[in-house]
């Protein structure tokens, strides 16, 4: 490159200059931008991260203590999330590669509702969460067992909402991995005299363990983030103990921060609190993502 | 041609389209029983596409269709009553690229046994010896077959891709180009075991080098843009083949 | 002749195993319908609610409330909030309980109008802003005719005061806010992101790939309350400071929040897109004597120039759904103003900053549906757009010349 600007005229040479330096500045930019981001919420909430606070309930009105019961609740929703969407998400990516005739009008529809449903504003899915799981099914089934523990917002119906949220996330995941399993391994294993299920359990599976994996673990860290959608199906300001059962309501990291910087009465004091969750939150999330990325730069040089 | 060799495998006007384009235009061909045939050509000349259509493999491949018959043991394997599994069970095939499963050299061949049947451990471990010896691969493996079988040499891997198609017993053995990916030395020892193992089974390969169907075969098949051009014994083909293309092709005045 | 490749073992169960993959994959396909039905099942609560309320209100006042059926914005909130299927989510909360005393105030969330810090200059008791208070004199006389007129000349009214003897569900200054805000967010975040994935295709050496591209990717992955929180502690101040905005919380700040939202969409997808541009052209540029940048600017840009509209396109769909960093960092105030520096709320912050405090089933209740559905039916054309016109552009660019 630098040969051939030097026999160009100079404006051409400073237009170069300057269409490379806008690009790189640009990119120097954003990753400056997550530099001081991260930045601020180490230095500003490093100390506050303690053992006492990971482990201790919020007092006073969430103005003191931990958020124990915030990371006990993120977990178990993001587990029951798993639990609930993974198993939809890895058949349906199985569907895509291994069954489906590519140019189907099933396949395609397929792949348009998987692209639709990852573009739809989480909000949305929070009301759907209402609309749904608790009007339609939890009423439901409260009317039908004559109970009524189903029809409100709830850890159940939280992580059914997470788990469509999810679900494009880890069909994306998964198919990926499927697909680079070489072609040839399946059809030597048919060339064997196996049937299309038995190579897809003995064989393409097998294989494609670690995208299933990274499926799940993008999944749950886009599910552990993620507040407007189940902001009105079941997470709580506020508890007492872990939720027990699946019907009970639940704290949340996110909501957790929301409420303190946003519903507190008094913000200033609890900034500190602020801090230490949003960089649990983060170091949750990024701790979940980075695993999923080098997981999948690994495969993809494979 | 000698007539008196029971034919394994027929075609009849046999045609093969991937979506509106025709591969292969109506072939007809008899393959005699436990003789080597090899079929040449340049590439893309349909010879592989026929190859696969013995066992049904172009099967996978979206919007394909065939027209005419393609005759196994008497049977068109293109009727409904031919169950695919049934009849890749019964043929062997082996590939361009050696592609071992990512398991141990011992799972590898023991891979197709297993799917269907519960296979004592001691019959196992004698069809993976006779298998592996079948494949002049047993000395070289016999103390780590427990090993994954990626870390074996190309050659290794493609005559394990051999013992674990004969292991499932076919009566037929196809061979897409199998000697491609490989160093002489090893393409020697694999023309070896094609030459031993045609006593047992009747063998069909496909090759882009004439000198090795010249080697190893009994009868040559040219194919040319889909067609078969010329079919005869494999001296007859390569000392005064009948038609013209056949010699502009051994000659090596294209392709 | 007997067969020899008949089939000697039947598999139902592999059968069984093949179809229900097949039924569990149409599952994308029945949420995508379950979400528009059940949003719509929820929202078309306040049609029917609202041709009863018209009925009600030209009957005599205390017959509507035997009418169990109807909601009665008449009604004090204290009794809408003893109706059986109210959801109350803050009610064992002191704090809530305190303002529960408060005329028109059930079970709200504990507004940051207290906060000295983060002055909330939206007031969630009448809905209105203290410079548009002198408005208010003139819209009670207009409060019987309000009443009556439709759901639809409600939704296209100017002001948004959902809570209040007066309910008014005007959308025109939510709109005027999701606007503004997506705008500055895209143009902030497009031109970031695409310059930044110029860069990772065509600039950066290899190991500065591998550091930068995943660390973008890993923006992608920060939490939106985590952003929303970002902009209201240190970007908010910075803007302020800056710029001297009466507001400490507005568009801009917003803006940059969702800016941050939109820059991994865009990014990663213009990466894709440039980098899936066909090896030959550049090597052919190159061979033509054209430098680094004037192939990557002039050939390689315009080739991919397809993906990356639709990098835009799907940039603006995060930019104008997305939710917590839109009510923690806009001020979240109902403004009709167009003005960057002045606070905006938008539609999906509306939805999601009053649905927890709504009596379910009430007209308010519906019109948060309604726009849900709107939300949809935008995000969901927007990906028709980049799916059906963008893919089919882009693969003609590649293969049909």
């Amino acid at each position: 490159m630098q040969t051939s600007t030097s026999s160009m005229p100079l404006p051409k040479r400073l237009i170069g200059f300057f269409a490379v330096t806008i690009a790189l500045t640009a990119a120097v930019a954003v990753l400056g931008i997550i530099l001081g981001m991260v930045g601020s919420f180490v230095s500003n909430g490093g100390g506050g991260v303690t053992w006492t606070f990971l482990s201790e309930f919020p007092r006073n009105n969430n103005t003191e203590g931990g958020i124990w019961p915030a990371l006990a609740g993120t977990t178990l929703l993001v587990l029951l999330m798993t639990i609930l969407g993974v198993p939809v998400g890895t058949a349906t990516a199985i569907y895509l590669t291994e069954f489906a005739k590519q140019d189907s009008w099933f396949a395609r529809s397929v792949r348009f509702a998987v692209n639709t449903l990852a573009g739809v504003p989480s909000i949305v899915f929070g009301l759907f969460g209402v609309g749904f799981f608790i009007q339609f099914m939890g009423n439901g089934i409260d009317g039908w067992l004559g109970t009524s523990s189903f029809g409100d917002g709830s850890l159940l119906w939280s992580a059914a909402t997470l788990a469509v949220l999810t679900l494009p996330v880890v069909i994306v995941a998964v198919e990926e991995a499927l697909r680079a399993v070489p072609r040839d391994l399946r059809e030597a294993s048919l060339a064997l005299g196996a049937t299309r299920w038995q190579t897809i359990v003995k064989v393409v599976v097998p294989n494609a363990v670690t995208g299933i994996l990274t499926g799940s673990i993008l999944a749950v860290g886009r599910g552990a983030g993620e507040v407007a959608a189940i902001l009105f199906v079941g997470v709580t300001y506020s508890s007492e103990s872990i939720p027990s059962a699946v019907t009970e309501k639940f704290m949340h990291l996110g909501y957790h921060l929301f409420v303190l910087s946003t519903q507190s009465p008094d913000v200033d004091l609890t900034l500190p609190l602020q801090y230490a969750t949003t960089l649990v939150l983060l170091g949750l999330t990024f701790l979940l993502n980075l695993t999923a990325i080098l997981i999948r730069s690994r495969l993809r040089k494979r | 041609m000698a007539k008196d060799i029971p034919l394994k495998i027929e075609t009849h006007d046999f045609s093969f389209y991937y979506g509106a384009k025709q591969a292969l235009h109506n072939i007809t061909i008899g393959i005699p029983e436990r003789r080597v045939t090899a079929f040449i050509g340049p590439s893309g000349c349909g010879k592989s596409t026929f190859l696969r259509s013995i066992n049904r493999m172009n099967d996978l491949i979206d919007g394909t269709r065939t027209d005419g018959h393609m005759v196994v043991d008497g049977i068109d394997v293109y009727s409904k009553e031919v169950d695919v599994v049934t009849l890749r069970r019964r043929i062997g095939m082996v590939f361009q690229k050696s592609i071992p499963f990512p398991k141990s050299i011992y799972e590898n061949i023991t891979y197709g046994l297993t799917l269907n049947d519960s296979v004592s451990k001691s019959d196992l471990d004698s069809i993976v010896e006779s298998c592996l010896r079948k494949a002049a691969l047993w000395d070289e493996v016999k103390d780590r077959l427990n090993n994954s079988a990626l870390g074996l040499s190309g050659g290794q891997q493609q005559r394990l891709c051999i013992a674990r198609a004969v292991a499932i017993n076919p009566d037929i053995l196809l061979m897409d180009e199998p000697c491609s990916a490989l160093d002489p030395i090893s393409t020697g020892k694999v023309e070896e075991l094609i030459t031993e193992l045609k006593d047992t089974y009747t063998i069909v390969l496909v090759t882009h080098n004439m000198q090795q169907a010249a080697r190893v075969s009994d009868n040559t098949g040219f194919f040319l843009m889909g067609s078969l051009i010329e079919f005869d014994r494999t001296r007859t083909i390569f000392t005064s083949p009948s038609k013209k293309e056949t010699e502009d092709y051994i000659t090596g005045r294209f392709g | 002749m007997s067969n020899p490749f008949k089939q000697t073992r039947k598999r139902p169960g592999e059968w069984i195993m093949e179809w229900s993959i097949r039924l569990v994959a149409s599952a994308s396909i029945v949420m995508i319908f379950l979400i528009l039905l059940f949003v719509m099942r929820e929202a078309a609560t306040l049609f029917v609610s609202a041709e009863a309320t018209t009925e009600a209100t030209s009957t005599p006042s205390a017959g509507s409330n035997m009418e169990p059926e109807s909601y009665n914005p008449d009604a004090p909130a204290e009794a809408a909030a003893s109706e059986p299927d109210v959801y109350n989510p803050e009610a064992e909360d002191p704090t809530t309980t305190q303002q529960q005393g408060e005329p028109g105030a059930p079970g709200q969330f504990i507004y940051a109008s207290k906060n000295p810090k983060y002055p909330e200059i939206y007031n969630p008791d009448t809905g209105l802003l203290p410079e548009d208070i002198d408005v208010v004199a003139e819209d009670q006389a207009e409060v019987d005719t309000t009443r009556k007129t439709s759901v639809l000349s409600k939704l296209t009214g100017d002001q948004w005061q959902p809570v209040g003897d007066v309910p008014k569900f005007g959308v025109k200054p939510l709109l005027i806010g999701t606007l503004k805000t997506t705008t500055i967010a895209i143009l902030i975040g497009a031109p970031l992101g695409i310059l930044a994935a110029l860069y990772v295709a065509f600039f950066a050496k290899r190991r500065v790939r591998e550091v930068v591209k995943p660390a973008i990717e890993l923006l992608a992955g920060f939490p939106s309350v985590v952003i929303g929180f970002f902009c209201l502690v240190t970007v908010a101040s910075f803007i302020q400071d800056i710029t001297g905005a009466p507001y400490r919380l507005n568009a801009v700040v917003g803006g940059i929040g969702l800016a941050l939202a939109v820059i991994p969409i865009v990014f990663s997808i213009a990466e894709d897109a440039l980098s899936a541009v066909p090896k030959t052209l550049r090597e052919a540029s190159l061979a033509l004597g054209s430098t680094e940048w004037q192939t990557a600017y002039r050939v390689m840009l315009p080739a991919a120039a397809p993906g990356v509209f639709a990098a835009v396109l799907l940039g603006i769909g995060r930019a104008f759904g997305e939710t917590m960093i839109a009510i923690m960092a806009t001020g979240n105030a109902p403004l009709s103003s167009f003005s960057p520096l002045e606070p905006a709320r938008t539609v999906a912050a509306t939805i999601g900053s009053e649905m927890g405090e709504v009596v379910w089933g009430s007209e308010h209740y519906g019109v948060l549906f309604f726009m849900g559905v709107l939300l949809f039916v935008f995000s969901f054309g927007l990906n028709a757009v980049t799916e059906l016109y963008v893919k089919k552009r882009l693969i003609k660019k590649f293969q049909g010349q």
